[in-house]
């Protein structure tokens, strides 16, 4: 199973096959006439504990064509704020064992400043509203986590998360 | 009509993938309420449902048409820090 944006627009993906940080990094640097002088990579990776229980493995589950939409929002979202900033963002599903890559956020821009702020906002409203779901799996069981039902058109969420990107 | 189910929904129902007929001047929540009927524990989970159609998120209200992909997505995982 592997979903894309369009054809000649990899920076967006659906995927069971493993992450590769350093290629999402490649696709936000791109081939800028000007050329970036930035890019931030979150790398996000499978926690091996929760509330003191040890997790076996994460399974995440998408509704791709709307997550794909959404990471393509996000990254228009990420231009209007920061105009420079360019993103790329492929996301895991299936079965991950601890410490394996389920999300890599990249963000290319002109200076760091840009670079920091739009992949922290990339995440943050990735998290909020990409129709993504884990169920965490222990030694003893599994159960899945819920937050926030997805609405991506709740101001008060993007405004959160442009605030943590700010610091 | 196509109906896509996720995650904890999923298995309440069973299935991932259904087929549903669609009914002139139906609604998302005609389909909702069918399933809630037919699926014990759905109805607990209604209000934290959030419905899409052909990839757009909706609202209960939203008119059906034949062909059309209505998923209900559970709340996501994300988490704050």
């Amino acid at each position: 199973m592997c979903y894309s944006g369009t054809m000649e627009d990899r920076r967006f993906a659906v995927q069971s096959a493993p992450l590769d940080a350093a290629r999402v990094s490649r696709l936000a640097h791109g081939e800028t006439p000007d050329g970036d002088g930035a890019v931030v990579t979150f790398v996000g990776t499978v926690r091996g504990a929760r509330d003191g229980r040890r997790v076996v493995a994460l399974e995440y589950e998408a509704y791709e064509p709307m997550a794909l939409r959404a990471f393509e929002r996000i990254a228009a979202e990420a231009s209007a704020e920061w105009p420079a900033a360019r993103l790329a963002i492929h996301h895991r599903v299936g079965r991950l064992t601890v410490g394996e890559t389920s999300v890599v956020v990249a963000s290319a821009a002109a200076h760091r400043t840009e670079a920091f702020a739009a992949c922290r906002y990339a995440i943050e409203r990735l998290k909020q509203m990409a129709p993504v779901w884990k169920r965490e799996c222990f030694e003893d069981g599994s159960a899945w986590v819920e937050g926030a039902a997805v609405d991506a058109d709740d101001e008060g969420a993007r405004l959160e998360a442009r605030r943590r990107s700010c610091g | 009509m196509t109906v896509r189910l996720f995650a904890r929904l999923r298995e309440l129902v069973g299935t991932g993938e259904m087929e549903w007929e669609v009914g002139g001047g139906s609604t998302v929540d005609d389909l909702w309420r069918d399933l809630a009927f037919r699926h014990e524990g759905l109805d607990a989970f209604g209000r934290s449902v959030t419905p899409a159609v052909n990839g757009e998120l909706a609202r209960r209200g939203t008119p059906l048409s034949e062909g059309d992909e209505v998923a209900f997505l559970p709340p996501v995982s994300g988490g704050a820090r």
